[in-house]
């Protein structure tokens, strides 16, 4: 980690790409052919000149150590396929990106991004003005009042629903609960709001529907009877409770500095908001961290990091029991190269290892796990599971992971023999995020 | 919610879960599975089974109560599921690992594979990396490299989309890609047409190559007559033989069609038998075969029916040919292998004729035709409009005889029109006429043909040539798109072979490419903007270049390993 300036391979560039088109425009942009003036920097920048269809160059400026990227491209996508092909470039070719002195055009960002993050770091929270406390409780106040009303309300129609029975819910069709979902909208509560939402996709999902209506209804309604008695609710579960109904979670706590391993980023979106997950895993504090970013109408989140790359940085976590989302802090040097897969256990270890996670967040879907020696195995009718590659035991595979191309890449990676995976363990299975093998190099990215 | 944290009865399974929640039981079963016939059916009609009916709380609240408190129980207590039939795993691959920054150009060309072909004309200055896949797949190919596991699913879905690339594909992505095929019904067609790849048995373990004769795919069959004939023509005919009679018609055609690696006089009783095989296609297949070999009985028989055809013109001073094509096509012709009915528009006779002279070795031309050589031969003047169909089947069987005489002699000087040569003016069997030649002659012969007659016809010779283009043939290319651009046409009109220039261009033609990037001015006669969009043609073609040369520097093993590896040859190999 002290040699600054590690090149990220080509998967690593790949991975930060928005979305597939900017992964093919940036390919195209990964020749000499187009570059001018490339150069790179031993703390870990890189720029160059592109040539596009002006008459000017696109500058174009990365800072692998934030990681940050600028361009003078009109692009709205992030990075920009000049960022992509200047990194790719890189990682296929280093003669081309050799060690220079920053121009001046590249200089000048690179310079205001240190003067930056050194304010930041002695300054701590610069941020706003303190606005006035008191102007904030009544605010605060007013809002938990709505939400109240809504949970009261939708208690109220979780309540119609048993009394009527599940099986009107299937007639009743999708109008019902996206009417219901609006409320909690309007209620302030985003996170009953989305429950609510996903209750109205099960009478559709399927052989078994009304079973997981009735769990998925009745964990809505213990997070209703847990906001409606928060007092009586101890911390840290009352904040788990207040994050779910969905009140921001502001970061609490000291921030971690660790090497984390990034082991995966994924994308999934509702249409509107493109929710980008980053699951990290510190070497040395072995703590879980899920750094979330959001990307509205047609936007892909700004953060993006090197999957497989071991970054020297420093998170911050949110509250609440269970819960292991951490804001994206400072990152100290650029990305280093990683040893090997982070510790695991047995599908066994894994499903415990979930079931405790539960203890303090009973509306936890899914808990991250690393899977140490199991096989991927084909199953009857279309599915997979992972098995212990010594013993009996296996976790099938969840349903989302099946139609995804990574399942494939698994399968592949494994050759019939054991590996090491990295995923979501949760109750409707587990999802592979990331592999292992002994006859590969590196992370291979399976989402 | 407290309670919710309690022990777990660690009963449920993560894959019983399914089968617990997915049907509805008649009541009396779980506790969970009675809560569910509860709500489905709802608390007005049904009553929740007594025990959850805690005090004062209405039946709903307490049902869902009782099922949260069941959901997150059973959630926390899950099992893991019993592990099913492991697949046998894949078998090994000796090969050695592909070096880290080829690996990395391969992820590159593998995401870039669905872009969409540029729109339009106009295709910027970037490379085009989906058309140097089959390149960088021959060159990985040749050096032997074993692909990395993690890029095998994009390795098959290539292939799968685009039939060129699959053999190429197939070679790299070994034994563990036959295994993955194996798994997903999209790669199907891997089965069917691999090269090879499974382990092969010894050749020389009898009863391991028997069993697996008996036994296994077609795939794996084909592979393994193919490495017996290596070690041994005979053991290969004698495994054919074994079962011939028992094979399926296309099979013996497949199985026939192999045999033309390595054809030789060994194999002609062989063939010879299957010329009474009860399918159509497997007869003209081995007639066919017979025919490429000068000395087989096949091939004395049909050359005595040709030469009754064809005599010099006694009527004359003995400087013409008459033909006097076949009147009949007798069993016996027919058991040789000549189709009796004519495609439709063509005459019976002369039908017979072109297959007569097509299978009769070229040797027995000058002895008839008055001791002329093959050079004399066709400049000869034939009979009552018979030199058209005669010169088209000297073509044919110059190419199927792979006689690099015949092959320059119907050619005729590359200077020449192709309308007035003697043998054919189609570019297609022109092209085939020159596959016969050796590599350089080849590139030399179609330098010459480009620098008297330019690009615009020259596509598909270009076609045959080995790659990288030898100098002459590069430097003939390369002036002639020159010339197009001080013509003023536009660099689309010979988008063909600028692609094909991109791809087969010796990669240490970029240096003296440069010179063209430029954007010449603008003269009277060129087409309006036709400077610019050459000079962005030749620069992708420059980048292009460089791009092949990284390609191949990456692929080249480290220098401690590469003692005992040979370098591919790229020649013969066409793009």
């Amino acid at each position: 980690m002290d040699k600054a300036g590690v090149r990220w391979t080509t998967e690593q560039v790949l991975a930060l790409a928005p979305d597939d088109s900017s992964r093919k425009a940036g390919n195209k942009l990964s020749t000499a052919g187009p570059w001018s003036e490339a150069g790179s920097s031993a703390a870990g920048a890189v720029w160059g000149l592109c040539k596009g269809s002006g008459s000017k160059p696109y500058r174009t400026v990365v800072d692998t150590t934030g990681p940050a990227y600028k361009c003078s491209c009109p692009s709205r996508k992030f990075p920009c396929k000049h960022a992509l092909g200047l990194l790719l470039l890189r990682a296929a070719d280093e003669a081309a990106v050799g060690e220079a002195e920053a121009p001046d055009w590249a200089r000048e960002w690179l310079d205001t991004r240190e003067k930056r993050s050194g304010g930041e770091g002695g300054g701590g929270g610069t941020a706003a003005p303190a606005a006035d406390p008191e102007a904030a409780r009544r605010r605060a106040e007013r809002r938990a009042g709505r939400i109240t009303a809504g949970a009261v309300e939708l208690e109220q129609r979780l309540a119609d629903l048993l009394r009527g029975g599940l099986a009107s819910a299937e007639q009743a069709g999708y109008g019902l609960w996206e009417e219901t979902a609006a409320r909690m909208v309007d209620a302030q509560a985003p996170g009953l709001a989305s429950r609510v939402r996903e209750l109205g996709a099960i009478p559709g999902s399927g052989p078994g529907w009304p079973a997981r209506l009735l769990e998925e209804s009745s964990l809505l309604h213990l997070l209703n009877a847990g906001w409606l008695g928060l007092d009586g609710v101890p911390e840290p579960l009352a904040t788990t409770v207040r994050t779910r109904v969905g009140l921001p979670s502001p970061s609490s706590g000291a921030p971690v500095r660790d090497h984390w391993l990034v082991l995966a980023q994924y994308d999934t979106s509702d249409g509107k908001v493109v929710t980008r997950r980053v699951w990290l895993r510190g070497r040395d504090s072995g703590r879980w961290a899920l750094v979330l970013s959001f990307g509205a109408a047609g936007r892909s989140p700004q953060l993006s990091l090197p999957v497989g790359a071991l970054l020297d940085a420093a998170v911050t976590p949110h509250g609440g029991g269970g819960q292991l989302r951490a804001d994206w802090g400072e990152q100290f040097g650029a990305p280093g190269a990683v040893g090997g897969p982070p510790p695991g256990g047995s599908t066994s270890d894994a499903l415990a290892a979930y079931g405790s996670a539960l203890r303090d967040d009973p509306w936890l879907e899914s808990w991250p796990v690393t899977l140490t020696d199991v096989i991927p195995v084909p199953g009857p009718g279309g599915g997979w599971q992972v098995a212990d590659a010594n013993g009996e035991s296996a976790l099938p595979l969840a349903p989302a992971a099946l139609a995804r191309p990574g399942l494939w890449k698994l399968a592949a990676l494994s050759g019939g023999g054991p590996v090491t995976i990295f995923g979501e363990c949760g109750h409707r299975g587990f999802h592979p995020l990331a592999g292992w093998s002994p006859e590969a190099t590196g992370t291979v990215v399976l989402t | 919610m407290t309670d919710t944290t309690t022990t777990a009865d660690r009963t449920s399974t993560l894959a019983g879960e399914t089968a617990a929640t997915a049907t509805v039981p008649d009541a009396g079963g779980t506790p969970w599975e009675d809560l569910v016939v509860s709500a489905l059916l709802g608390t007005d009609r049904r009553t929740p089974p007594a025990g959850i009916l805690a005090a004062g709380k209405d039946a709903p609240v307490a049902l869902l109560d009782a099922a949260a408190l069941l959901t997150v129980r059973r959630r926390a207590g899950l099992l893991p599921a019993r592990a099913a039939e492991r697949p046998e795993p894949a078998p090994r691959d000796t090969r050695p690992p592909l070096p880290e920054p080829a690996r990395q150009r391969l992820v590159q060309l593998l995401a870039d594979r669905a872009a969409p072909a540029g729109a339009g004309g106009r295709r910027g200055t970037a490379p085009d990396l989906t058309e140097l896949l089959p390149q960088w797949l021959a060159t990985a190919g040749a050096y032997g490299y074993r692909a990395p596991a993690s890029v095998l699913p994009a390795l098959l879905d290539a292939a799968r989309a685009r039939t060129d690339l699959r053999p190429g594909a197939l070679t790299f992505a070994g034994p563990r890609g036959l295994w993955l095929a194996r798994l997903n019904p999209e790669w199907k067609f891997a089965l069917r047409g691999a090269p090879g790849g499974s382990a092969l048995p010894d050749v020389h373990d009898k009863e391991a190559v028997g069993a697996l004769w008996q036994e296994g795919l077609f795939v794996e069959r084909v592979t393994l007559l193919a490495a017996v004939r290596a070690a041994g023509p005979e053991a290969a005919l004698e495994l054919l033989a074994s079962t011939w009679q028992t094979e399926r018609a296309e099979d013996r055609l497949m199985f026939l069609d192999s045999l033309r690696t390595g054809l030789s006089g060994a194999d002609e009783a062989f063939l010879e038998q299957a010329l009474s095989d009860r399918s159509r296609n497997v007869r003209s297949t081995a007639a066919e075969l017979l025919s490429a070999l000068p000395r087989s009985a096949l091939a004395g028989r049909m050359a005595a029916r040709a030469v009754t055809c064809v005599s010099l013109d006694r009527t004359g001073d003995g400087s013409a040919i008459a033909v006097e094509a076949p009147h009949e096509c007798d069993t016996d012709m027919q058991r040789d292998g000549v189709v009796a009915t004519p495609p439709a528009g063509r005459g019976e006779r002369s039908w017979w004729l072109g297959q007569l002279v097509e299978a009769a070795p070229l040797g027995v031309w000058p002895e008839r035709l008055g001791g002329r050589a093959p050079e004399e031969i066709v400049t000869l003047p034939v009979r009552d409009g018979w030199q058209d169909e005669l010169h088209a089947a000297w073509c044919r069987a110059a190419v199927r005889q792979r006689d690099a005489h015949w092959s320059r002699v119907l050619l005729g000087p590359p200077s020449a029109s192709p309308a007035a040569g003697p043998g054919t003016s189609s570019f297609a069997e022109r092209a085939k006429l020159l596959a016969t030649l050796e590599g350089g002659e080849r590139a030399e012969w179609v330098a010459a043909f480009i620098a008297a007659h330019g690009l615009s016809e020259a596509f598909q010779l270009l076609g045959v040539c080995a790659v990288p283009w030898a100098d002459p043939l590069g430097r003939a290319v390369v002036d002639a798109l020159d010339i197009a651009r001080d013509a003023g046409s536009y660099p689309w009109s010979f988008s063909g072979v600028m692609g094909l220039a991109e791809r087969c261009l010796n990669p240490s033609e970029a240096g003296r490419l440069e010179l063209l990037t430029a954007t010449p001015d603008e003269t009277e006669a060129a087409s309006p903007g036709a400077g610019g969009y050459w000079s962005e043609a030749f620069q992708r073609l420059v980048s292009t270049l460089r791009l092949r040369a990284t390609m191949q520097a990456e692929l080249a093993p480290p220098a401690p390993a590469r003692r005992g590896v040979t370098p591919p040859s790229a020649g013969g190999r066409s793009c």
